[in-house]
């Protein structure tokens, strides 16, 4: 298998397309916009549905109609068009159908910019759409992952029934990195019991969201919840970087994983003990990697591109055993190795406080800094 | 002479097997049932029960699932073009439809219909327009007739304040991708034959992969309008046929063979 | 070993296809590359950057706030990237579209008037590959075969015929070294 150089948001519509997603339905918004142009080529091509919708609302409910066949299907958008897209998220995940959703997270609130940010944690993460549901978020922080992961997504949620986001964000989408395809997988021919085709030899089939009977939703709601124990039970995905013998560990996911690996890597040639973990699914969230940490851990430090949306769930995770720094850029803006190399050695050379947040620490720090 | 008279009977009407013979919650003297079952009738008699999909709307339209006996999907409030989009491309070689009412297709969900017919999508619409929101209670709806008292219009459509009606087959009739829209009533048997006639060719063109198609069918909703099914039918047709005259707003040249 | 370069300019002067060509040749020499680019909403005429990375190692941050090298395309990018070079690192810069001098001396400075360059042969559009070439000949990142080899590959195909004076220009440029 050749490598070759792909943008994050093409290498995304392409290892769809080999996953084997027979429908593909969006709407134009930057940074995401090169994922519906290359299927608006890639599909017809091999005589699959692409439709640009009318807007996102358009889009995801054509999403949601294609679920219901039972072929696999997908949309993608940016952050303020996900937030439109939260009605039929909230829809298919309540008549327990599997889709696709690839958010290319950019900066906000409201219009926001078009640079990268992970601000989007808390929506994917922890609802976003009404009701109680939860969906499978993937962050990749690399094209190569981007690949791996949308193909992983498409099993997932033909095997839970279930919403699989991949989470990514401006720059995973823009960068070009060097990657390998998968092969081309055959489409699926076989279909779920609840797939609606038409009712050609059997008994009719229909698929809703409504149960006016509350017994009957606390019913739904309970089978979606049996689902998801198994989702934690099986699918916590996480990686880690130099952790053996790490006395401090950084955390973050995607993109600022990433940008804290350099900065952990720099912090080891220096002689610090410092190791990395990096949330590869954030729902189900990977607690008892955090939870598992030794008494030698002696800080822990938090880096993101939101107010500290994961850190919130790092800490519950521990139990608040391990004390915690946290540091971020907001609003598109991208953090430089630099800046969490300097937090590193402030979480090594200084006691951390445990009578006070995280957040409310740096953000002093912020506005001290004027 | 008694066996003889059993041997000549002969069965003049009995259920379509597209209906499933539920009960409906529709009120009495509603025409959603009379909709649904000439719908039923024509899938019959084109033998397509097994092959359509049909997609529910939000409303008193929310329930057709119940009564039509074949595969169906359920909408968000005012998306069924969009899902039945994501139905049809998925599977062109079935027939699809939505049934929506007022509120439904030209309040919350103009922009999905809208963009359904001008994109030719092949599919059917059914557009059942009785003046209000039936299903929360009877609320002023964009085809609310001007005057007309609603719960949300209590002295009437004001048009001054709470603008005008819209008429949907005149305005969807200018799309390029729409190929049949008509406008026909449910008030009288006449009307109901040529409704029925009209749901015929509205799936017709689908089948001859002719593009998008819709009937808007006029209804009564005596609840709601505060009549009798009787003093129902008549304002139907002295005040509502004037506003909202029926008749063919498009017709694709090629239906034009089709004798039924 | 990683090297991180930043070009930077108008947009529509070549700056993010230079980036790229950088991060093709390195794939083509078995390197971990990355490219990433950053812009404004317009299509035309605003400001553009990208970064390159080149590693012999898996590469993690993929934006530095000191790279190794930056080539400046215009005025506004000099004075916005001037202090960020690496101490010792390398600056490229089109002085053809400048009217002030490098200030910093604690690292190596290229000035090459390569928009005249370009112009000179024959099109100015390859101002870009001119500062290219200036580049790699004064910094020991790939081999301009490999560029030359990548610029074959990924030029565009309406623009193929331009190949052989897009290779004269990387060799124009590469005649500039350091002091």
């Amino acid at each position: 298998m050749s490598r070759e150089l792909m943008k994050g948001n093409e290498a995304v519509a392409e290892a769809a397309v080999r996953a084997g997603v027979v429908s593909y339905f969006g709407y134009p918004i930057t940074p995401q916009t090169e994922l519906l142009e290359y299927m608006s080529r890639r599909m017809p091509e091999l005589g699959r549905a692409f439709v640009q919708a009318e807007s996102e609302l358009g889009a995801i409910n054509m999403v949601y109609g294609a679920a219901c066949t039972g072929h696999r299907t997908m949309t993608s958008s940016s952050s303020p068009g996900v937030s439109l897209m939260l009605e039929g998220v909230s829809y298919i995940a309540g008549t327990e159908l599997p889709m696709v959703l690839v958010n290319v997270m950019r900066g906000g609130p409201g219009l926001g910019n078009i640079a990268p940010a992970q601000s989007d944690y808390n929506q994917m993460v922890h609802g976003g759409g009404h009701g109680d549901y939860r969906c499978i978020v993937l962050a990749p922080c690399s094209v190569q992952e981007s690949i791996d992961l949308t193909v992983l997504a498409f099993d997932l949620a033909d095997k839970y029934r279930s919403i699989v986001v991949l989470l990514t964000d401006g720059s995973i989408g823009q960068m070009m990195e060097a990657c390998e395809l998968p092969p081309m997988q055959p489409l699926k021919t076989k279909f779920a019991d609840w797939a609606v085709q038409g009712a050609e030899g059997r008994e009719r089939r229909f698929l809703t969201s409504i149960n006016l009977d509350p017994a009957a939703q606390e019913e739904m709601n309970y089978r979606l919840l049996k689902r998801w124990v198994e989702v934690e039970a099986n699918e916590v995905r996480y990686q880690e970087y130099f952790m053996e013998d790490a006395e401090y560990v950084v955390t973050g996911f995607g993109s600022s994983a990433r940008i804290a690996l350099s900065a952990v890597r720099a912090a080891r040639a220096e002689g610090i003990k410092v190791g990395l973990i990096r949330p590869i699914t954030l729902s189900p969230f990977p607690k008892q990697v955090y939870a598992n940490l030794s008494d030698k851990v002696k800080g822990m430090l938090v880096v993101e591109m939101n107010a500290g949306q994961m850190l919130e769930d790092v800490m519950a995770a521990n139990r608040y055993r391990i004390p915690t720094e946290f540091f971020a850029r907001l609003g598109g803006v991208v953090p430089f190795p630099d800046e969490v190399l300097e937090e590193i050695h402030r979480m090594v050379e200084t006691p951390i406080p445990t009578d006070s947040h995280p957040r409310d620490r740096w953000f002093a720090r912020v506005m001290a800094k004027g | 002479m008694v066996l003889d008279n059993c041997e000549l009977e002969t069965t003049v009407f009995e259920r379509p097997d597209t209906l499933t013979g539920a009960n409906t919650h529709y009120c009495p003297g509603c025409t959603h049932g009379i909709a649904n079952r000439l719908i039923a009738e024509v899938i019959d008699e084109m033998g397509m029960r097994e092959k359509t999909i049909g997609v529910a709307s939000v409303g008193c339209s929310v329930f057709i699932y119940n009564y039509l006996n074949m595969d169906f999907v359920q909408a968000p409030h005012g998306r069924a073009p969009a899902m039945a989009t994501g139905v049809k491309r998925v599977l062109p070689d079935r027939m699809v439809f939505t049934y929506q009412g007022d509120g439904d297709l030209a309040s919350i969900g103009m922009t999905e219909i809208v963009h359904a017919a001008a994109r030719g999508e092949n599919i059917t619409v059914f557009f059942l327009n009785n003046t209000n929101y039936g299903m929360t209670g009877g609320q002023m709806a964009p085809t609310t007739m001007p005057g007309q008292k609603t719960t949300s219009s209590q002295n009437g459509r004001d048009v001054e304040t709470q603008g005008y009606p819209i008429r949907v087959s005149e305005m969807f009739s200018k799309l390029d991708g729409a190929s049949y829209i008509v406008r026909r009533s449910l008030h009288d048997p006449k009307n109901i034959r040529m409704a029925k006639k009209a749901i015929r060719m509205a799936f017709e063109t689908q089948v001859r992969g002719l593009g998008f198609s819709m009937v808007e069918l006029l209804s009564i909703c005596p609840t709601n309008w505060g009549m009798t099914p009787k003093t129902s039918i008549q304002w139907l047709e002295e005040r509502m046929i004037p506003y909202y005259p029926l008749g063919d707003y498009k017709v694709h040249p090629a239906l034009a063979e089709i004798k039924l | 070993m990683q090297t991180e370069v930043i070009i930077a300019g108008f947009g529509g002067q070549g700056v993010l296809f230079g980036g790229q060509l950088l991060a093709y040749a390195g794939l083509d020499e078995g390197k971990h590359v990355t490219w990433i680019p950053a812009y404004g909403p317009e299509m035309r005429g605003g400001t553009a950057n990208c970064t390159a990375i080149v590693s012999d190692e898996e590469i993690g941050s993929p934006l530095v706030r000191y790279p190794a090298a930056i080539i400046a395309m215009n005025r506004p990018s000099l004075d916005k990237y001037e202090n960020q070079v690496k101490p010792g690192g390398l600056l490229v810069v089109n002085s053809s579209m400048l009217d002030r001098p490098v200030k910093r001396t604690d690292i190596r400075v290229l000035e090459v008037d390569a928009g005249d360059v370009a112009e000179r042969l024959g099109d100015k559009r390859m101002t870009n590959m001119v500062l290219l070439g200036a580049l790699l000949a004064n910094l020991p990142v790939l081999p301009m075969s490999a560029i030359e080899n990548a610029l074959k590959v990924h030029l565009p195909e309406r623009h193929q015929r331009l190949l052989p004076k897009n290779f004269e220009a990387l060799r124009e440029g590469a005649k500039y070294k350091v002091n």
